[in-house]
Order: structure tokens, then sequence, then C-alpha cells
């Protein structure tokens, strides 16, 4: 499991704009770069990021090699209601991670 | 010309120069037309926020945010990020609804030399905005070794 920092508010009041801020450990190869060896790594990046918003998609980045290591996407959504907001991120090589945080809406 | 090992020692230098910019510009250009589908683009209402100045190509901070209401009937539907000289003219897309509150993303991203970056917005009603900014970059990034 690749290291991820979150920052998402615990708390919002109802209709109130939250910025999130996600970043996971990931070397995103770019697969142009020759190694010690000169040959050329093969493309290992995250190409999808997804939000979910108690199961509803509020937000969904396609991501390509041009986007630093340890990809860092920062996001707003609405506070709607009390409950799950999920992050997902995918990858090559299968790469694939789940993160959940709750929000309590008043 | 005579090869003397004075050119041979020269010639990685050479590797450095950058790449035609005939090609780099065509690339963009049809990127940014598979991205708005041929629509007309115009200039405003994006605001590309990057540091005219960059030391280190490796992870350079940018955000995009566009003037709109977001709301059901007036919001930003896609950013799409598009730059001239990385391998790949593509950088990012994001989508985003009446849900997003405000059109907003920021990332980190990386440049192999100095170019322009582009950021584009559809908005709900079909119509494409996007500002383009020139970035100078003192370090590149090693995307291409």
């Amino acid at each position: 499991m690749a290291r991820v920092l979150l920052r998402v508010p615990t708390s919002a009041e109802k209709g109130a704009v939250i910025e999130m801020r996600a970043l996971i450990q990931h070397v995103m190869e770019t697969g142009y770069r020759p190694n010690a060896e000169g040959v050329v790594q093969p493309r290992d990046i995250i190409w999808k990021f997804t939000c979910r918003y108690d199961g509803e998609v509020v937000f969904n980045a396609t991501l390509s090699p041009a986007i630093a290591a340890n990809p860092f996407i920062a996001f707003t959504t609405i506070a709607t209601q009390s409950g799950l907001i999920t992050f997902t991120w995918e990858g090559d090589n299968g790469f694939a991670q789940t993160e959940t945080r709750h929000i309590t809406v008043t | 010309m005579k090869i003397t090992r004075r050119v041979l020692l020269a010639a990685p230098g050479a590797l450095l120069l950058p790449a035609p910019t005939l090609a780099d510009r065509q690339s963009l250009a049809a990127a940014l037309r598979e991205f708005t589908g041929g629509q007309p683009m115009r200039e405003g209402r994006v605001r590309l926020d990057v540091s005219p100045l960059v030391e280190n190509g490796n992870a350079v901070p940018i955000s995009i945010a566009v003037d709109t209401p977001m709301t059901a009937a007036d919001h930003v539907r896609r950013i799409g990020v598009f730059n001239e000289r990385n391998p790949q003219p593509n950088v990012i897309t994001a989508q985003f609804g009446p849900r997003s509150g405000r059109a907003y993303l920021a990332t980190h991203i990386r440049l192999a030399t100095s170019q322009a970056l582009v950021a584009v917005a559809e908005m709900s009603d079909g119509s494409f905005w996007s500002e383009r900014v020139e970035v100078v970059v003192t370090l590149a990034a090693c995307i291409e070794g």
C-alpha cells in the first residue's frame, strides 16, 4: 500500500464549499527515461483519480506522465450530507488504492 | 568537417538544444483540437496560476480557477491542461459538475523545458475558454533522461 496524505475536513456546514487535498506516494515513471544501463524504463503511472461523495462521483481526473512524482491533487466540493468520501487511484501494473474519510455535515 | 576529439566531446551538448518547435506546436494544437472537438476557443474566464520562473521542473505547482457560478444551469464541465514541449502534450484533464462548488484544480506537474502551458475549460453551454502562460524552467524535469 502506498502512503497517502489526505486533507479533508471532518465537519462542515451544509452547503459549504470544502477543499480537499490528496497526495499519494508513487514514482510516476514517465516511460521516456533511460535508467543507469541506458534501457528506457517502462511507463508506470497513476492515470485515474476519482472522488466519490456517498457513492456519487463528484470529481475525477485523468493524469498523464507530466504529473510530478507523488501526485498531488486539490479540488473542491459542496458538503451536502454526513457520509463517506472515497478517494480512488488507479494506475499501470494493476495499481489500485482506495481511501475513505467520514465527514459530519451540520 | 573532420571529426575531432573536440567535436565528439561537444556532441552531447547538442542533445540539450530545444526540440523542433513546429512539431511541438502541432502536437499541442492536435491535443487542443481533440479536447474541444474543433470548437472555437476564446481567451478569458480561466485563470492558470503558475510561477513564471520555475527553478525545478520536476514538481511545478499549478492551479486553475474558472470564473463561473457553478450552478446546474451554468457550470464548468471539464478542465484540461496542455503543454508545448514535454514528450506528450497532455498534462491533466478533470471533470466537474454543479456539486464541485467551485471550478478549482491544483496539482504538481513536470516541465521538460521552458515552454507554454494552456488551460482550457469547457462550460455547460458548450463554449471553451482558455488561458496560455509562458514558463521559463531553469532545471528541467528528467522526463527524457
